[in-house]
């Protein structure tokens, strides 16, 4: 895929980000501990578990209780970090995630790893596209989705400095590094603009801010002024953000999960109450035909020129002035 | 049953079970005027756990109401948290709560929900409410204190039929994996779940056998005997696995027309019923 005309770029799994700044943080402060149901080789977790046995709990392939026990990890002063496929920790532990973490307001911060459909061809059940529409729901839980190494390990830094629940995405799907002004910051709750345009605003979040970018570059290329916007926390919103995209009267959302609930929900929730305008929703619509991360991505229009004609689609649907 | 332990009949042990009792009492009066008051509620086990919550914190655990999150606490976490009128009753006679409060139980904006809130009440150590929670959460502070190689000890109450929730099981496993010998579980069996006997609905028999066989050390003891729980609750003799004590009670226990009813799991007296209940809760 990606970062079409010009030569390919080195891409990185944004799981090396989240151990790199994990261990970091981690030999800054010793409360720091993590969980995991049988995830260290997925989570690429074996090097913090070698530095630290003691702050390494396996408790198994049991979800429910991966949580449960986070939560009394917290209320015993540790600020456990929760890492396991996205599709099992949130769907299996759904009713602990939202007692015992978010309603507890515990100092838990959750890992979906591989979440969207990072399983490819190992097919629904291990896909994870429903996460941020059962997670954004939940009051005191930030939804945290970074789109490359650096903000992956940004935001593994703000989640443990953060007094409170969060949950984490990380993908190994091959991102690259995204073009950045040097004096960048991340901020849980804050959107990044990463290219103006004032045509139509294209709001992604996770591995799929790359393609919004190369969706950008193509549509200029035509005259269209896109706005690129990389929404890495679905909870909290930035509004002034969505409602800035709003003001420019067309809106696509891209995100590597369910058209509904997700991030295309919550954008439309918001513009629905301010100033209603087309908001076209890139994302995944059912369950998915077997197939690799690459074969669905391009099969559901989830790549530069699916984006750019969405966005075209949205411009079209405008209101005219 | 345990036997009876010398330690039973000493100066010592006669005061704290009597204050028990009368704290138990208090209790059970407290959390009948608050589920009269509330119009809702779940008396049943209210009635059933309230000496082991007695017996918790005025025999066994080590808290402090002035510092409720001090570290180095115990923690109690009541995993049937429906049983809230119990609890709160006990944190208001412990000193955690003005005992007025109990009467704003499940008003509007009362911090005194239905189920706990340990962000709204101090002295709860975690939110239940839907069963098979308390015992995960109790595994995971039971970790901490061995990871920090702390000497807190962790008590977790469950209902009999909550054991039918599968999450209950994980934790069991893991706490017998890892040997936590700070943990304590009190199952309050008093044999009936909100709509029939446990036996009659999914019996969890053979329970000692079966925590013993997930590396449990089980003890059984009469649940409305003070005395009895704190020799359950309090046995070390070199103990290297987490314990379970099957505290055998009466759901409804003190008043007669509510013991062993399986519709007093959740019920409101009337004034009648109520003055009668306490009546009879006065002589014990």
């Amino acid at each position: 895929m990606s970062a079409e005309g010009t030569a390919s770029p080195r891409l990185f799994d944004c799981r090396d980000a989240f151990t790199g700044a994990l261990e970091a943080v981690a030999e800054q402060d010793a409360r720091i501990v993590i969980v995991v149901n049988d995830s260290i080789g997925s989570s690429k977790l074996s090097g913090f578990r070698k530095r630290w046995p003691e702050r390494t709990i396996n408790v198994g392939i049991a979800e429910q209780n991966m949580v449960g026990v986070s939560s009394g990890l917290a209320n015993g002063g540790k600020i456990p970090f929760v890492s396991a496929a996205s599709c099992f920790l949130t769907g299996r532990a759904l009713e602990q995630i939202k007692v015992d973490v978010a309603y507890s307001k515990a100092n838990v911060k959750l890992v979906g790893q591989s979440p969207g459909v990072g399983y490819g061809e190992l097919g629904p059940t291990h896909h994870s596209i429903e996460d941020f529409a059962w997670l954004r729901v939940l009051p005191n839980l930030a939804v945290v989705s970074p789109a490359d190494p650096w903000e992956t390990a940004e935001a593994v830094k703000a989640a443990a400095l953060r007094d409170g629940p969060v949950f984490l995405r990380i993908s190994r799907f091959g991102v690259p590094l995204l073009p950045r002004r040097a004096d960048a910051a991340f901020a849980i709750g804050k959107a990044e603009t990463l290219r103006e345009g004032g045509d139509v605003a294209i709001i992604a979040n996770g591995v799929l801010v790359a393609r919004a970018l190369a969706a950008a570059e193509a549509l200029a290329e035509k005259g269209v002024g896109a706005r690129v916007v990389n929404m890495a926390s679905i909870a909290p919103l930035d509004v002034e953000a969505i409602r800035a995209a709003a003001d420019l009267g067309a809106i696509v959302t891209v995100e590597e999960h369910s058209t509904r609930g997700g991030l295309g929900g919550a954008v439309a929730e918001l513009v629905a109450g301010y100033r209603p305008c087309p908001v076209r929703i890139v994302g995944f619509p059912e369950f998915m035909p077997t197939g690799g991360v690459e074969f669905l991505f391009e099969t559901y229009g989830l790549t530069a020129a699916g984006i750019a004609r969405a966005a075209e689609e949205a411009i079209a649907l405008r209101r005219k002035p | 049953m345990t036997t009876l332990a010398s330690g039973q009949t000493s100066p010592e042990r006669v005061a704290i079970v009597a204050k028990i009792r009368n704290k138990a009492r208090a209790i059970r009066m407290h959390a009948l005027n608050m589920v009269y008051a509330a119009r809702l509620g779940h008396p049943g086990g209210d009635l059933s756990v309230a000496d082991i919550l007695a017996t918790l914190y005025f025999g066994v655990l080590r808290v402090d109401p002035k510092a409720p999150r001090d570290p180095s606490r115990d923690r109690l976490i009541l995993s049937k948290g429906h049983a809230s009128g119990a609890l709160y009753a006990t944190l208001a006679e412990a000193g955690f709560i003005p005992v007025e409060r109990l009467s704003t139980y499940m008003k509007p904006n009362s911090p005194l929900n239905g189920h706990p809130n340990r962000n709204y009440v101090p002295g709860v150590e975690a939110n239940t409410g839907p069963l098979g929670h308390g015992l995960p959460i109790a595994v995971g502070v039971a970790i901490a204190g061995q990871i920090d190689q702390a000497d807190y000890r962790v008590f977790v109450v469950t209902g009999d039929g909550e054991l039918q929730e599968g999450s209950n099981w994980e934790a069991a496993m893991a706490a017998g994996h890892r040997k936590l010998a700070n943990l304590a579980l009190i199952i309050d069996r008093n044999t009936l779940q909100q709509g029939a006997r446990v036996a009659e609905t999914n019996d969890v028999e053979p329970l000692a056998d079966k925590f013993r066989a997930f590396g449990w050390e089980v003890v059984d003891a009469d649940g409305h005997d003070p005395s009895a729980l704190i020799d359950a609750l309090t046995r070390r003799d070199g103990r290297a696995k987490p314990l379970c004590v099957i505290a055998h009670t009466i759901k409804g226990k003190g008043v007669s027309y509510m013991e062993d009813q399986v519709g007093w799991h959740h019920g409101v007296p009337t004034k009648v019923q109520l003055d009668q209940a306490m009546q009879e809760l006065s002589l014990t």
